[in-house]
């Protein structure tokens, strides 16, 4: 047989780099942070993301999977991540211990126009592991604080344990250049001061908002779109103003399988951030 | 484009040369009826005489399943020791059709090497073909063919008129140049001409291809959807007979004895039940009919919108394939309004009488 090595492939874009897991700690239950940074040092240094982008994760036996980075490109070397056990990789990803090395390829996907963003006021809604992704943008815009209008954050959970990032969200809470409210559905703690009640129940407790000058970012569970979408456009945040970041099942990152394609687009290059007009537009989205 | 001629007494000699530099694959029959593309270790097995195979060539490009690279904790190891030299040999213009749209779509954005590096290593040479009730490629104008191919051969009875598609294809012709009729005559242009005219009163079927996109967008919520998912075994025949499918999953296959594994890419069908299956249990397209609306969304909607032309050669793969007979003309048939009298209806009259 002609066996043909090849002569010159430039990039490959489906092989991972060794990365290593600098620091992992349980958030809640079953959510549990990690701290990664490519092995090569020089690659961990050069590598550039955009808040909302993702990347693929492999556990050698496990498989791999799509993850949204939860850290801020405004803070290079580190990419940070927060994962549920669910499945094979999350299993997998949970019994890594730190300084194992994990695959890392990436990042990919659209992640949020922050250049369109710049000057406008920005609403950030998180429901339970929706804060995986909006981190990032949220970390983002703090970190180029002048470069944005108002912030507004909302972030409800069920119970104060399973509040993702808890302490350093009531942190914010003392920040004057942030509008932060926090809710839970109910409070089996006994020492919850904030809200209680699912997150829409915050949105009367906003000032009044410039809805044409404001751009709202949701993720949540898919029952929270329901609502919150309702808040929002109630507000008259234009439909294609209102950005939300999407999971569909992925097995390459770059446009090839096919298990992450909604009519003429894929997830992975077109998304995973899509407005509510992409949504209204094509139908099979949420 | 340069044509010459040859003579069909000529066809093995050349072919023998060919494959002293690379593995011979053409068609060779399976079944009564079903041909399959091989290689050829035997030149009397290769049988021109065929209207579809049973897989596309696709598999000579992507191969259902190989391994992409092997992993260790340290290291990430491409393996292309599957890709070798080959001539795919007797492979119709709807075929050919099929490869351009993969490698359009393997090679846009973020280009993939093993795809590339394998169609770098194959050299096509096409064949002219007669159609058969089942065959829709003069709707999807690919019943012809002007690129993607080395050489094409056409077949008109004692001769082959030989186009020469590509310089590679040229340096074929120059293997063994005392073969090949430079001096293609009036007679054999009228011999050509007659046989065209022919061969495009031969077409039985055909589907309006251009109402597709609006009607898929009107009948997106019609009922149709419903029956043609009851129907559905849910097989994933339609996805691996179809030359321009290229989903695919990859597996992580532990290798015995070593801290490895084997990442292998083999091909999936978005018609099987756990295509959009994601951790923690959510399906997004639990239903049959979702995934058919996906599958047809592909063919008849989306590729359209992106790229002009519908995903579909019009090989009648999916129509000789489909146990229950939905395939890309009954579903046309029936987003036209017609009353499709598919075969699965008469299967459940049969087991409910």
């Amino acid at each position: 047989m002609n066996t043909t090595k090849p002569q010159s492939i430039k990039t490959n874009p489906f092989l991972p780099e060794p990365a290593r897991i600098v620091r992992t700690y349980d958030l809640t239950d079953d959510v549990r942070f990690f701290q990664v940074r490519i092995a090569d040092m020089e690659k961990a240094l050069s590598f550039r993301n955009r808040p909302g982008q993702f990347v693929m994760i492999s556990v050698l036996g496990a498989g791999e999977a799509p993850f949204s980075i939860s850290s801020t490109p405004s803070r290079p070397g580190l990419l940070e991540f927060c994962i549920r056990k669910t499945g094979i990789v999350t299993d997998a990803l949970f019994r890594i211990k730190e300084n194992d090395l994990i695959g890392l390829r990436g990042p990919y996907g659209n992640g949020f126009p922050v250049d369109n963003m710049v000057d406008k006021d920005i609403l950030i809604v998180m429901g339970g592991l929706g804060a995986a992704p909006l981190r990032s943008v949220l970390l983002y815009c703090l970190d180029n604080r002048d470069q944005f209008g108002r912030i507004i954050l909302l972030h409800g959970a069920k119970r104060p344990a399973e509040m993702i990032f808890r302490d350093e969200f009531l942190s914010m809470k003392e920040r004057d250049d942030l509008e932060c409210y926090l809710s839970v559905d109910e409070d089996d703690s006994g020492q919850w001061t904030d809200n209680i009640g699912v997150v829409t129940t915050l949105f009367p407790k906003l000032e009044s908002i410039d809805p044409a000058n404001t751009y709202a970012l949701v993720c949540g569970p898919p029952i929270m779109y329901k609502f919150v979408l309702k808040e929002l456009v109630n507000l008259h945040i234009p439909k294609d103003q209102i950005l939300m970041t999407l999971e569909r099942r992925m097995k390459c990152g770059v446009g090839k399988c096919g298990h992450c394609a909604i009519d003429y687009i894929y997830t992975c290059l077109d998304g995973p951030v899509f407005t509510y007009w992409d949504v209204l537009h094509m139908r099979e989205l949420i | 484009m340069r044509i010459v001629k040859l003579h069909k007494s000529n066809l093995m000699s050349f072919l023998e040369e060919i494959s002293q530099e690379s593995e011979l694959w053409a068609p060779v029959k399976k079944y009564e009826d079903k041909h399959i593309f091989k290689n050829i270790e035997d030149f009397d097995q290769i049988d021109l005489d065929y209207t579809r195979t049973i897989l596309p060539p696709k598999k000579l490009l992507f191969p259902p399943s190989f391994r992409m690279y092997e992993a260790t904790p340290k290291k990430f190891h491409a393996d292309f020791s599957h890709i070798s030299k080959k001539t795919l040999f007797g492979v119709h213009p709807c075929d050919i059709h099929g490869l351009l749209i993969m490698e359009q779509f393997f090679k846009q954005s973020y280009e993939d090497p093993y795809f590339s590096e394998a169609r770098k290593n194959l050299t096509i040479i096409g064949h002219s073909c007669w159609p058969d009730e089942h065959c829709l490629c003069r709707s999807t104008q690919t019943h012809i063919v002007e690129e993607g191919y080395d050489l094409f051969f056409t077949d008109l009875d004692k001769n082959y008129l030989v186009w020469i598609g590509s310089s590679h294809g040229d340096d074929l012709i120059q293997l063994k140049p005392d073969i090949f009729d430079e001096d293609v005559t009036e007679k054999d242009i009228q011999q050509f001409m007659r046989w065209r005219e022919e061969r495009d009163k031969a077409f039985q079927s055909e589907i309006q291809f251009e109402a597709m996109p609006d009607l898929m967008e009107l009948k997106l919520g019609d009922s149709v959807w419903e029956e043609l998912g009851e129907a559905c075994l849910a097989c994933g025949s339609c996805t691996s007979v179809c030359p321009t499918c290229n989903c695919y999953n990859v597996r992580d296959n532990p290798v015995l004895g070593k801290e490895a594994s084997d990442i292998t890419r083999c091909w999936d069908a978005c018609t099987l039940e756990n295509y959009s299956a994601v951790a923690g249990g959510e399906n997004f397209r639990e239903k049959k009919s979702d995934r058919l609306k996906l599958w047809y969304t592909h063919k008849l909607q989306a590729f359209i919108s992106k790229y002009g032309k519908p995903a579909c050669v019009g090989c009648g793969r999916c129509v000789a394939t489909c146990p229950v007979d939905i395939n890309i003309k009954t579903v046309a048939q029936s987003l036209q309004g017609e009353k499709v009298d598919a075969f699965w209806r008469r299967l459940n009259q049969e087991v409910t009488q």
